[in-house]
């Protein structure tokens, strides 16, 4: 018996303070769990409430154009296009801009150079989006006005916000592709001069599809990052849903409405603030969507170099 | 053969040219959005007055001393030579509030509206001050043209829209008498709120993850989770605290269950709690990469001395860690500094003159009034929110280069 016991004095005591303090540790990383619970129950027990609505035909939300929930009309479309079309025009800036950037950064800048270089897009990574959206009002859509004729662009522009989002994900693909071709093995590349390439040749035709995960891990971001920039949208792009495909007349995004309604002193019965719910859980399951494709991405090229 | 060289060698120039254009960009941009604030925060402007301030002090009325003032005030008072402040208008206001009790920036905001009155009519950016001057005389000349008899004449003056006043002054309806007081006080309440309750959540969850968490399902879920949480757009997070913190939890955050009554859950209070639930996946995953880096050898050895996990995680983990900890405190303090939508979801109000007094106050911040004057139609609304972006860029930038100062401090040591 006494020999039995012995050794149990060099067993791990339990001490209640070490416990507590783990206990206090999981909690703080539960905490996590419980935002994205609370986010899903938020935007999914309100847009049920929209849908329970007698004048609501959930059937419309994608049949129809026309979105103005207080009379029934809840066709979700004009405000899908018009954020489909400002993020289209932000990528149509920020990926040859943002990939061009990494490639020179990543092959051929010197080490001076990119250390002078990334503080810079940083600090542009780092001015609020607010700023963003005045920069698009009276800097880019002037510009548009000036070039386009003003009767073409109008004051307020899916051009104008849509192009300035895109110098706004430059740094973001940027930073994160040249994450990617740095992770590029030297080896391919002295593989490639071995052969006779050119350094041009090296960096689009070797490095960078051996980095095309990584690449369009970014890209996929930078989309998320698009669809859900909503500052610039709010400011620049117009105030009223419309369904249009000229990005020069003026249309409401997804995020910029729900700025605009939840701004104004909004009844909480009211049709008006159950419906920015269901445009924010629109808004939720296609940035999620996009994050989940980027994590494929990413995990992809992790696994074949690192 | 050898043309096929030369093509290819052309090539490669040119791609790198296109390649170092590109990168430029991005500079030419960072540039041309701080060319544009500082054009329109500094310019001349057409100013109108009923009277000079020369004429009522020979020095300028914002370098005397509020006994000063007080005394220029009864002065003018007792002379009754003004029909803005007769006898009796100065014993009205003298009722309303004691001139005694009178700050010095509201005797001035008196003597403005009484006496001076005065006007901005017109303004132009800075471009146009230096070198379309003859704009800016075509302007004033066809004001002074139009102007009635016995009104005052129209002259031009440079202003910059960062002022004094304009630090000290509420919003009001007049953008040359509105300032960013109430939006800075309110701004650093919502910080401060922010990062009190994001900051240990955020590093004890830093702490599970790294030095607690054992392999297994729900660890991956948390870590997966945190990462898609910082995807996640952040008007998303002000419609969760819309649902949670103003409305499910209004008793709370109004105030009323601590007895406070008569405001809604549109208080600093929410909005804190909406930022932190923001923020935490940055402090998350900055902390993390922190604590990670810290030598495994650093914890063996104090474990080897008997000290328990939470002795070697107090004692040598958080010592060794807290710099990559405090870049990312930083990182995400500018981010709060800067985040606009889900204030306006949230519930800041877009018209307030008091100061914040608490937890339950009602609030504005630097992001929102930027919002708020640049979707104002009148020109003079959009240089004092130019004068505010260059005001919180200006903090940011300061937050951003401690940050990437702290990064190099901790890269060297390591």
């Amino acid at each position: 018996m006494t020999a039995t016991k012995h050794p149990n004095s060099l067993k791990r005591k339990t001490r209640l303070g070490e416990k507590l303090i783990q206990a206090f540790f999981f909690f703080c990383g539960f905490v996590s769990i419980f935002t994205t619970l609370g986010i899903v129950v938020a935007l999914g027990s309100q847009a049920l409430r929209f849908f329970g609505e007698p004048s609501i035909n959930p059937i419309e939300l994608i049949t129809t154009t026309n979105w103005s929930p207080n009379i029934g009309e809840i066709g979700i479309w004009s405000l899908v296009t018009s954020t489909l079309i400002t993020t289209f025009l932000a990528l149509l800036v920020a990926i040859p801009l943002g990939l061009a950037a990494a490639i020179y950064l990543s092959e051929y800048a010197t080490p001076k150079v990119r250390n002078t270089l990334k503080p810079i897009l940083e600090i542009l990574a780092g001015v609020p989006t607010v700023v963003y959206g005045y920069f698009a009002l009276t800097f880019m859509t002037p510009l548009l006005r000036l070039i386009f004729g003003s009767d073409v662009v109008k004051i307020y522009n899916m051009a104008s916000a849509g192009l300035v989002c895109g110098v706004m994900i430059i740094p973001l693909i940027c930073s994160m592709s040249e994450d990617a071709l740095r992770a590029v093995p030297r080896s391919l590349r002295e593989g490639s001069f071995g052969l006779g390439a050119t350094k041009l040749e090296t960096s689009l035709r070797v490095v960078l599809p051996a980095a095309l995960s990584g690449v369009i891990a970014a890209i996929v971001v930078g989309t998320s990052r698009a669809i859900g920039e909503t500052m610039i949208m709010a400011t620049a792009a117009g105030a009223g849903p419309n369904f249009t495909f000229n990005p020069f007349e003026s249309a409401e995004t997804m995020a910029g409405h729900i700025v605009r309604i939840s701004g104004g002193d909004v009844d909480y019965n009211s049709i008006d603030y159950t419906s920015i719910f269901i445009v924010g859980l629109t808004l939720f399951l296609m940035t999620l969507a996009l994050n989940f494709l980027s994590r494929y991405f990413v995990n992809k090229y992790r696994e074949v170099y690192e | 053969m050898q043309s096929n060289i030369i093509s290819r060698k052309r090539n490669a120039k040119i791609g790198q040219a296109i390649m170092f254009a590109s990168t430029a960009f991005a500079l030419i941009a960072l540039v041309a959005l701080l060319l544009n604030v500082l054009n329109r925060s500094f310019g001349n402007v057409i100013v109108r007055r009923e009277i000079e301030p020369s004429v009522l002090s020979p020095t300028p009325l914002e370098q005397l001393s509020r006994d000063e003032l007080n005394a220029l005030v009864k002065r003018i008072a007792d002379s009754d030579d003004y029909d803005g402040l007769t006898r009796g208008a100065y014993r009205r206001l003298d009722s309303e509030k004691p001139f005694a009790e009178r700050s010095q920036a509201e005797i001035l905001t008196v003597i403005n509206e009484r006496l001076i009155k005065e006007e901005v009519v017109a303004s132009f950016t800075l471009w146009q001050t230096l070198f379309e001057p003859a704009s800016v005389n075509a302007e004033l000349a066809k004001l002074n043209n139009a102007r009635k008899a016995g009104m005052p004449e129209a002259r031009v003056e440079f202003r910059s829209w960062v002022n004094a006043r304009f630090f000290t002054q509420t919003m009001g309806s007049v953008a040359e008498l509105s300032g960013i007081r109430t939006a800075i006080l309110g701004s650093l309440a919502v910080i401060a709120m922010t990062m009190a309750i994001a900051l240990p959540i955020g590093v004890g969850a830093a702490i599970y993850l790294e030095e607690y968490a054992k392999k297994n399902r729900l660890n991956d879920l948390i870590q997966t989770n945190i990462t898609n949480l910082a995807g996640v757009p952040s008007i998303i997070y002000g419609m969760l605290g819309l649902f949670v913190f103003v409305r499910a939890l209004e008793s709370f955050t109004s105030g009323a269950v601590f007895g406070i009554a008569g405001n809604n859950g549109r208080t600093i209070l929410s909005a804190g709690l909406t930022m932190a639930l923001l923020v935490l996946p940055i402090i998350i995953i900055n902390a993390q990469e922190a604590i990670r880096a810290v030598p495994n050898s650093l914890r063996q050895a104090s474990y080897g001395l008997g000290a328990t996990q939470w002795e070697t995680i107090r004692d040598h983990v958080m010592p060794a860690a807290l710099p990559g900890i405090l870049t990312g405190t930083i990182l995400a303090m500018s981010r709060a500094m800067g985040e606009t939508a889900p204030m306006v979801v949230v519930g800041a109000s877009t018209f307030i003159v008091s100061d914040p007094t608490g937890p339950f106050s009602k609030f504005t911040t630097l992001p929102i009034q930027i919002y708020n004057w640049t979707a104002q139609p009148d020109e003079q609304f959009r240089n004092i929110a130019a004068a505010a972006i260059l005001v919180l860029l200006i903090i940011l930038l300061s937050l951003n280069m401690i940050a990437i100062l702290l990064r190099n401090k901790m890269r060297n040591t390591n």
